[in-house]
């Protein structure tokens, strides 16, 4: 009985949402209270487990059984190895200060409660699938999960356009990066023989390479989708239409991740000999081109949740990169440091625009660091730590990937610490034209700190922000068996990445000043007008492939379909057969004569063939 | 004692038409009696089969019938038939009186004939049944229908008809071949090494007559039609139960035969896969260019068999050992009736309240109808293979039966494209490289049922939806219904 606890990760996020759903819309903070309180409960189950407390290997439940000997059964296990509890930490704490966060911030709007809190259980309970997950087929439903109650909470506002089309477009978009992540799964089941990961280790080397290849990039669809990488990356800024706190919580800290998260546990059960280099190049290349792009866009954006999507994406292009690079501890460590800064951040700018009546252009703030100085502290720490200031969690980990690329591949360490110094100005844009200088709206101007319930969180994000990439933290808390965190070291990376730090902030300061301007000075070139319309990539794919490609190939399809099978095919059918009717119709006529006739000749034929054909007669 | 599954409609379809009884109150105690019988004679059969052997089950005064619950397909199928009638006819909303009998008596007729099918052992009246059942669709559709209903109602009269002549011809030739004119005798004959010479002339007419009841691409277009014209509770009980008399047919022969079934219909078993793209790629992009509801929900019926066709090829290819097809196919049968049939009640609500199903001129009823709004969401979703609802295990299993016996051999390139893609993923045979491009068709049916969502319920309301007015529990009783079912068997999927 013991044994099976690790069931509740799943079961009371479940159960809590289904209560809250159908009992609970007409009071709405008992729905809200619940939901809170489950997130708290598994974060406790999470550390109780953490410190040792291990009970045995759940049970199985096995949801489809087969008779056949042979013949692949599905069930549901539990993994409760330190790869999984160490990320179920992540989860289940991040998820625990946005849902307190969230009774804060959601309290204007609680005639939805309920259906909202609902929602984030449903995304503890998937979150938790996937990371629990024993086998393929169980990480698919955690997955199909998580993107449903991502479409879910991004419509949480449905009523808005905005909102309902991001959240449409980000589920399609997962579809499509599920597409390839079941193919995947399915060659996996035909290539290893098996689909649980315990049981995968050790069969890739009797693989023919290409078919490993195949099978890697496929399940890294799966991935490209959930963890928007290049060219699925589209869905997440627009996902920001969704309450702050989701995108804390979902947008940038866990789901997001799922897809590395996915990756690592795929390199630790199949062995990283199932990563043949065709994989690692395209998985480390699809990761560099996000992390490019995404830190590009993020330099010329001006709503302050934008800024942090696209920083989100170019941050998971770091740690697909290490994927890639078969540095999965630190892409793991990465993940780890990243979920609680960015959290933090994203939390921030909650706080921010509610403050701010609602406000999320940073170019009508300004001056927020008198206004609401805690907040600030809190959102410059996570700063510091996403800039990779040293002595920050995020300082550790950056090192970590920077190190692993240049002993692979040195090009990759390139492009990190070009990223790097993007991720520098782009951030330090932010924080000098939304804190410094003067309020330029009145929203801004009559900014207040914000309320316990949203402080409390933001202030133990902001401790972990510092701490989390300290070896006495890391070594214990990275989800990674047997990892220790980088100590600090003199070397290529670090001076390159202090380069490329103090590039950054120099630039910004150069540019920006000290938040005495109104505008953007780099706005109005070519380029800028280039990147903050995302470089085209989402016009291309509206226009050009959801809006002529597919539009019009279903319209000619649907023509062809009414033309061709109903016209032609079923009509024709239906004419030929009337004019057949018609043509038979003649030999009725009506005469006497006529009929008279008939019947006499065919008398005469009748005696005919009687007479000669059968003689004995 | 299955009999009464038979009699009791029968029965109150006669009361209803000859004593005038009260239409819709009689009806719903019809299909609750079925109801329980149905249930527990499905969990009985399944779990203890010897508390009622096949003599118990077929006697009737003295005489044996052949009726039978020994078909693990049979049992899943009697389990919808009676779901979705109870479901149908408790959420049946008639315009008057009159009407409100005819439709009764068409829909306990129509479950009549779909149950007597799924439990005939004797090859001909398998067959008559669902003649039987066929008839209050065509009437229904020509007298109640929407739209040009005479047009659509004879479409599909003499589709239907054509397609029962044919599949009339199949089964009849393939008796006389295998002199047996019941599945059991059949079994038997086939497993002492009779089996019929012509296979593929017989597997051809199988096919067609079969296959145009399902709607299998390219004799499909009869069904979007007619499913959109039809009363509600005949579209649900049509679209949900009866069309799935087709599958069970192929499936049950392909089982009967077990290996011989490779023999039987393996020569028609490459058309077939790519007929069943035809139902997923085609069907799926003319599904997508819907602008009303209904014909979109027709469209999307059709396109979702193209899975459970699948299933049967995987089946077939197997020599019927592939249990999971087997498996994947009654349950994706199973979800897919509950589903349809929820959508079709749900769209008939849609439309009373707007008075449109235009999906442009609507938005925003979420607002106005958040109860509505759940459970379309949560029909869409399930028709869209969401886990945790019931399509999700029927199509995973599908998916994976698919890859079920198939060793990857060394990735080779090959001269054409097909060649090339199923080498590339180390040589898959014909059934898995269609899957690959099935798949697909879990991006399509995303887009168009989102869609459908996004413009009915999201956004602003506009002039239809701000008329809507709140439903009552009894309006949502029959779709709650459903519902329960589909989160059931998506949790726990029927083991039978």
């Amino acid at each position: 009985m013991i044994q099976n606890l690790p069931w509740l990760f799943l079961l009371l996020p479940l159960v809590v949402a289904a209560i809250d759903w159908l009992c609970f819309s007409k009071c709405p903070r008992t729905a809200a209270g619940l939901s809170t309180l489950s997130a708290i409960a598994t974060f406790a189950l999470c550390v109780a487990y953490l410190n040792g407390w291990q009970t045995g290997t759940p049970d199985i439940y096995t949801w489809l059984p087969t008779a056949t000997e042979g013949m692949t059964s599905l069930s549901m296990g539990l993994v409760t190895d330190a790869l999984a509890m160490r990320m179920m930490l992540v989860v289940t704490g991040i998820g625990a200060l946005v849902h307190i966060f969230s009774l804060g911030y959601m309290k204007g709007d609680s005639s939805n409660l309920s259906r909202y809190f609902a929602g984030l259980s449903i995304f503890m309970f998937s979150m938790s699938t996937i990371v629990l997950a024993d086998n393929l087929a169980m990480t698919f439903i955690g997955w199909e999960m998580v993107g449903f109650s991502s479409y879910l909470l991004i419509g949480h506002w449905f009523h808005k356009d905005s909102a309902a089309d991001a959240a449409k477009k980000a589920f399609i978009t997962n579809r499509v990066g599920d597409f390839g992540f079941l193919i995947g799964i399915l060659l996996t089941l035909a290539v290893f023989g098996t689909i649980t990961f315990a049981e995968m280790g050790g069969k890739a080397a009797g693989i023919a390479p290409a078919l490993l290849t195949a099978t890697v990039i496929c399940l890294f669809c799966g991935a490209v989708g959930k963890s928007a990488q290049f060219p699925l990356h589209v869905w997440l800024p627009d996902a920001m239409e969704g309450p702050t706190p989701v995108s804390a919580l979902i947008h940038a800290a866990t789901m997001v991740a799922a897809g590395v998260y996915m990756l690592v546990r795929l390199q630790v059960s199949m062995g990283t000999e199932a990563f043949t280099e065709t994989a690692c190049i395209t998985i480390a290349s699809v990761g560099a081109i996000t992390a490019v792009l995404a830190a590009l866009m993020a330099m010329q954006q001006d709503d302050i949740k934008r800024v942090l999507a696209y920083s989100t994406l170019s941050q998971l292009g770091y740690m697909v990169m290490a994927v890639g690079l078969l540095a999965g501890e630190a892409a793991m460590f990465h993940l780890y440091t990243h979920a609680w800064f960015k959290a933090l951040l994203f939390l921030g700018a909650g706080a921010i625009i509610v403050c701010c009546h609602h406000e999320q252009d940073i170019w009508k703030m300004g001056g927020l660091a008198k206004l609401m100085p805690l907040t600030v502290l809190c959102f410059l720490m996570g700063t510091f730590a996403l800039i990779a200031i040293p002595g920050f969690s995020g300082f550790f980990s950056k090192e970590a990937i920077l190190h692993a690329a240049l002993e692979t591949c040195p090009v990759f360490f390139w492009i990190g610490a070009g990223v790097a110094a993007l991720t520098t100005f782009y951030m330090t844009r932010l924080c000098l034209v939304a804190f410094c200088g003067q309020a330029r709206d009145h929203g801004a101007a009559e900014a207040k700190e914000a309320g316990p319930t949203m402080l409390l969180p933001l202030l133990a994000l902001g401790v972990m922000a510092i701490i989390s990439g300290y070896g006495f933290i890391a070594d214990f808390l990275v989800p990674y068996t047997g990892f220790e965190a980088h100590g600090f070291e003199l070397g290529l990376p670090f001076y390159v990445s202090m380069g490329s730090l103090a590039l950054g902030i120099i630039a910004a300061l150069l540019v920006y000043g000290c938040g005495k301007r109104t505008t953007d000075p780099l706005a109005g070139n070519c380029l800028s007008t280039a990147l903050r319309k995302r470089l085209y990539i989402d016009t291309i794919y509206d226009k050009g492939l959801i809006g002529g490609i597919q539009e019009y190939g279903a319209q000619i399809i649907e023509f062809a379909d009414a033309a061709l099978i109903r016209g032609v095919i079923v009509q024709g059918f239906a004419w030929l057969t009337a004019k057949f009717g018609m043509l038979l119709s003649w030999i009725q006529n009506g005469s006497l004569r006529g009929y008279a006739l008939v019947a006499g000749i065919g008398i005469v034929i009748f005696v005919f063939i009687l007479a000669f054909t059968i003689p004995t007669l | 004692m299955l009999i009464w599954l038979i009699l009791i409609p029968v029965i109150a379809a006669a009361l209803i038409g000859l004593l005038r009884t009260p239409g819709r109150a009689t009806a719903i105690v019809s299909a609750t009696l079925t109801l329980i019988l149905g249930v527990w004679a499905v969990l009985s059969a399944t779990f203890c089969p010897e508390c009622c052997d096949s003599s118990c089950w077929s006697a009737f005064g003295g005489s044996t019938l052949q009726f039978r619950l020994d078909l693990p397909m049979s049992r899943i199928m009697v389990l919808l038939s009676v779901l979705v009638t109870f479901a149908a006819i408790l959420g049946m909303k008639a315009p008057n009186k009159d009407a409100e009998r005819s439709w009764s008596i068409s829909a306990l007729l129509l479950s009549t004939g779909a149950i007597g099918a799924f439990m005939s052992d004797n090859i001909i009246s398998f067959y008559a049944f669902h003649e039987l059942a066929l008839i209050p669709t065509f009437v229904m559709i020509g007298f109640y229908g929407r739209g040009d209903r005479r047009t659509i109602g004879w479409t599909a009269t003499i589709y239907l008809g054509l397609a029962s002549m044919v599949l009339l011809a199949g089964l009849l030739l393939l008796c006389a071949e295998t002199s047996a004119w019941s599945f059991t005798d059949m079994a038997a004959n086939v497993r002492e090494g009779i089996v019929p010479t012509s296979t593929c002339l017989i597997a051809a007419l199988l096919l067609v007559g079969f296959g145009t009841l399902v709607s299998l691409f390219p004799f499909h277009s009869w069904a979007a039609p007619a499913y959109a014209s039809a009363p509600t509770p005949i579209a649900m009980l049509h679209a949900g139960v009866l069309k799935k008399f087709g599958l069970y047919g192929l499936f049950t022969l392909a089982y009967v035969f077990g290996p011989a079934c490779t023999d039987l219909f393996g020569c028609w078993n490459n058309v077939l896969l790519v007929l069943l793209l035809g139902n997923i790629l085609w069907v799926g992009y003319v599904t997508i260019s819907q602008t009303r509801l209904d014909n979109m929900l027709g469209n999307s019926s059709v396109m979702h068999m193209g899975y459970i066709f699948l299933a049967f090829a995987a089946y077939v290819a197997s020599g019927a050992s592939n249990e999971l097809a087997f498996k994947g196919a009654s349950l994706l049968m199973l979800a897919h009736g509950l589903t349809i049939a929820m959508l079709f009640l749900l769209c008939g609500q849609i439309e009373s309240q707007t008075r449109t199903l235009e999906l442009d001129s609507m938005g925003g009823l979420g607002s106005k109808l958040p109860a509505l709004g759940f459970l379309f969401g949560l029909a869409g979703m399930a028709s869209i293979g969401l886990p945790l609802l019931a399509n999700f295990p029927g199509e995973f299993t599908i998916f994976i039966s698919c890859f079920e016996g198939w060793t990857p051999g060394a990735p080779q390139v090959d001269g054409c494209i097909l060649g090339t893609i199923a080498g590339w993923f180390g040589n898959l045979g014909p059934v898995q490289l269609t899957l690959i491009f099935a798949l697909w068709g879990l991006v399509i049916s995303a887009i168009y049922m989102l869609r459908a969502f996004r413009r009915i319920f999201e956004g602003n309301t506009v002039l239809a939806t701000e008329r809507a007015t709140r439903l009552s529990c009894a309006d949502i009783a029959a779709a709650t219904f459903l519902a329960l079912f589909i989160v059931l068997f998506g949790i726990i999927p029927p083991a039978l």
